[in-house]
């Protein structure tokens, strides 16, 4: 019967998480279980402003399919995201927007810069561009490129996704992520 | 309503305006009329009103820095005669000391957003302008960018070491 199935389908499950497994039971730390239920449902809140922005619809679309990886639910809502994808540039007056979304989103979230405007302000070195979007709030993973291919935007979600595995339920707590915000003015 | 030479409407200015208006050229197609800066919104209502022109189109309004000359700052506009198909550009120069234009606005509504970009980016100020606000810059920025002694680059980048590629401030050779 397992090998039928294993013939017909190509699906894969998630990876178990290290632990003690009997008959009938499987035990492992909770920041595992969490990490990894976390890790592969996350809902993006697209922020597009530019050309990166259709890379990343390319990214959900069918050839490159995000959904694979567990994220094809976007919020439009930042109050149920939890990953913030900043793609394209960011002027000096979207900043204060873009920190307005970041700021309504609930805890643990996570930040994925992807090109290089959202990352350094890219060619637009000038005085209505915000120089990277890390001049206003806190980045997890930067995606380097203008535009990335769809395949590095897909690299820049699994290092996030490796992100969220692996942190500690307490981190959020920590008076080391307390003051990341705080340099950024953020409560 | 036979269409009225440019030669005409020149005469027209000349003789209700008489030394307010400056200069007088032809740039390609375009007639261009330099004129006094006090008397800009009195000029274009005339050319307004009259029966025989009826330039009741704003094409455009903009602000000009050119550095180092005699008067640096000037207002361009752009007026159309719908009727005749007919175009015209003013330009009023002014110095950095007296910015003050007449508002557009109570003649051409298209005039309010136009000169609140003048004022956004070169300091222009409209006198009768009901909202003059910056338009496009963030409302905090406490220069006008687009005056020539103000760098394009941004001034927050911290990033920009040429230590190692050789670019030193101010030694770029300048072209021709």
């Amino acid at each position: 019967m397992k090998e039928i199935q294993n013939n017909l389908s190509d699906i894969k499950v998630a990876e178990t998480p290290p632990g003690f497994e009997g008959p009938g039971f499987f035990a492992t730390s909770l920041d595992r279980a969490v990490g990894l239920a976390r890790k592969n449902s996350i809902w993006p809140l697209p922020f597009a402003t530019s050309c990166c922005g259709i890379e990343f619809m390319a990214t959900m679309a069918s050839t490159y399919d995000l959904a694979r990886f567990g994220s094809e639910r976007l919020s439009f809502s930042p109050r149920q995201a939890d990953l913030l994808m900043v793609m394209g540039t960011i002027s000096k007056k979207m900043g204060t927007v873009l920190r307005h979304v970041y700021e309504q989103m609930a805890e643990p979230r996570w930040v994925l810069s992807v090109g290089a405007c959202a990352s350094s302000g890219g060619i637009f070195d000038s005085y209505p561009v915000l120089q990277g979007i890390d001049h206003i709030m806190p980045v997890d993973v930067y995606v380097p490129g203008c535009p990335p291919r769809p395949e590095q935007i897909i690299d820049g979600i699994l290092n996030i996704q490796k992100l969220i595995q692996n942190e500690s339920l307490r981190r959020r707590n920590s008076p080391e992520y307390k003051a990341l915000l705080a340099s950024y003015g953020i409560e | 309503m036979s269409k009225p030479d440019i030669s005409l409407i020149a005469e027209a200015l000349k003789e209700k305006f008489g030394n307010a208006i400056v200069t007088q050229e032809q740039l390609y197609d375009f007639p261009v009329f330099t004129i006094d800066k006090n008397k800009i919104f009195e000029v274009i209502r005339f050319l307004y009103d009259e029966e025989k022109f009826q330039f009741r189109f704003l094409t455009t309004l903009c602000g000009i820095h050119l550095p180092e000359t005699e008067k640096p700052f000037a207002m361009m506009y752009q007026v159309h005669s719908l009727i005749h198909n007919i175009r015209i550009r003013f330009k009023a120069l002014t110095t950095v000391d007296d910015l003050q234009f007449d508002s557009l606005t109570p003649l051409f509504s298209g005039a309010n957003w136009m000169e609140r970009e003048a004022f956004d980016f070169y300091g222009f100020r409209f006198k009768g302008h009901p909202n003059l606000t910056r338009i496009l810059n963030v409302d905090d920025m406490d220069y006008f960018p687009m005056r020539k002694e103000y760098p394009v680059e941004d001034l927050t980048r911290y990033d920009k070491d040429d230590t190692m590629f050789g670019r030193k401030p101010g030694g770029y050779k300048k072209l021709n």
